[in-house]
């Protein structure tokens, strides 16, 4: 590496010029959050009504299988060429499919984690189907659902990268034009940039969960109290249940 | 299908390349990845305190992008980008992380009281970790393996883009062609080796840990 290296020259991080850091940074993201967001809104609910009612657990259960096998860069081709073009399109879907798998798996596997006699007591109490399942089983179910999100993000975020060899942008955009140029400080700063937002964006759904899912199951603020234990201390930790999956790039 | 099969027939040695480079670069990685993971995960049960830093590390390092991994590797080793070498190292790499929890959790999923019985009857540890302790954990982590093997068939194609990558050549030449048959019968022969991989698993598993399903049936 001669010179300044591409991370720290500054002039690779001018908002004015297309094709800087913070505008590959920005469509990154951009691929990343809208692939996510249509994946959840499809994975989600099949994901509530096969954990709720038990049936079809058989799909929840292989989608992770076939998600994992399935080649994110031959899906991207073929799609490209199958639509010849068409923008962004192609990589939306081909992420989407990466999406999909492990949010149905992780909303199923979460759902069937919870303490049946939880359930049995919530419809004891009176509550409906519907208070049973948002009331009970999904927030005892978050954790899980939870580290079935945060996988499908890193998987997002890596992958994104393909985008860039179908002619979009993203930080792919630097691995794949440091390869056509022979500029190697270019493509390590594309692979520094994108391992440092996938362990970012890691860390903020972390923050986020620590938020978001009760007190009562991570058995935080109960360190002072001394209470019955929850299901931490106690040593069960529900979210092992889903191994963990990579992405295809 | 008829393009397809034009295809396969004028393109046989080149695809059946493709797939012997895919399947080293899988295989290669995964059996050095696991036989590394196992005394990474026994250290994080023998030494309690390692467990919790062996998990975040391998978490660390599985939520790096392979693709940034295997460019970046030539400069931390010294190879040509263009190297297979790179491939290997990376998804051996990702091997370790996700199986060095596997082999913890896996030990510590052994019933305490069948260990104690195995010290009582004379078993020292080194014997009682292959005869009694690994044996037991072994469904859990053969369940790592499935998933470490098929998401590293999976991650292959994906060393194309720097010209190194089994099938996922026959994306890159399709793409640059525009022409779906090789990248059609890349999918499919990538998704076929996954489950071919998983199946061998599964059948080990099966050859190794008969006392599972003498339990089932019972």
């Amino acid at each position: 590496m001669d010179g300044t290296p591409y991370l720290l020259d500054g002039a690779n991080w001018d908002w004015a010029a297309p094709g800087s850091i913070p505008h590959l940074l920005l469509a990154h993201l951009g691929y990343t959050a809208l692939s996510v967001l249509v994946g959840f809104l499809v994975a989600f609910p099949i994901g509530l009504l096969i954990g709720h009612t038990g049936r079809g657990s058989f799909l929840a259960i292989n989608a992770g299988n076939v998600g994992r096998s399935l080649p994110t860069l031959g899906l991207l081709s073929l799609l490209v060429v199958y639509l010849s073009g068409r923008g962004i399109l192609p990589v939306i879907i081909a992420l989407v499919v990466l999406v999909v798998p492990p949010i149905l798996t992780s909303t199923y596997a979460g759902l069937r984690s919870v303490d049946p006699s939880a359930v049995d007591a919530a419809r004891g109490m009176g509550m409906s189907p519907a208070q049973v399942l948002f009331r009970v089983e999904l927030p005892m179910a978050l954790p899980v659902v939870f580290g079935g999100l945060r996988a499908a993000v890193l998987q997002v975020v890596a992958t994104a990268t393909v985008a860039a060899y179908v002619g979009l942008s993203g930080l792919g955009r630097l691995l794949v034009d440091g390869l056509a140029l022979n500029d190697y400080g270019r493509m390590v700063a594309g692979a520094v940039v994108v391992a440092v937002l996938a362990v970012g964006l890691d860390l903020l759904l972390g923050l986020v969960q620590r938020y978001v899912v009760s007190p009562g199951l991570t058995g935080r603020g109960l360190s002072r109290a001394r209470g019955p234990r929850s299901v931490a201390e106690s040593g069960a930790h529900p979210e092992r249940e889903l191994a963990p999956s990579k992405g295809t790039s | 299908m008829n393009e397809i099969w034009t295809y396969l027939q004028q393109n046989q040695s080149a695809v059946l390349d493709a797939l012997g480079q895919h399947v080293v670069l899988a295989v290669l990685p995964l059996l050095i990845g696991v036989v590394l993971a196992l005394p990474v995960g026994y250290l994080g049960v023998r030494f309690g305190w390692l467990y919790h830093p062996i998990l975040n590390v391998s978490g660390l390092i599985y939520s790096i992008p392979s693709l940034a991994v295997f460019v970046a590797l030539p400069y931390v080793l010294g190879t040509k980008i263009l190297s297979p070498v790179n491939i290997v190292v990376a998804l051996a790499l990702y091997t370790v992380a996700l199986m060095a929890r596997t082999v913890a959790d896996g030990l510590r999923s052994v019933d305490p009281t069948l260990t104690e019985a195995a010290t009582a009857m004379g078993y020292r540890r080194t014997r009682r970790l292959w005869e009694v302790e690994l044996p037991l954990a072994a469904p859990v982590i053969l369940a790592g393996v499935r998933v470490a093997a098929v998401s590293n068939i999976s991650l292959v194609s994906v060393g194309a883009l720097l010209g190194v990558g089994g099938l996922g050549a026959l994306f890159t030449r399709g793409f640059q062609l525009f022409y779906t048959a090789p990248i059609i019968v890349g999918i499919v022969l990538s998704i076929a080796l996954a489950a071919v991989a998983d199946l061998l698993i599964v059948w080990l598993q099966r050859a190794v840990t008969p006392w599972t399903r003498a339990v089932k049936e019972a």
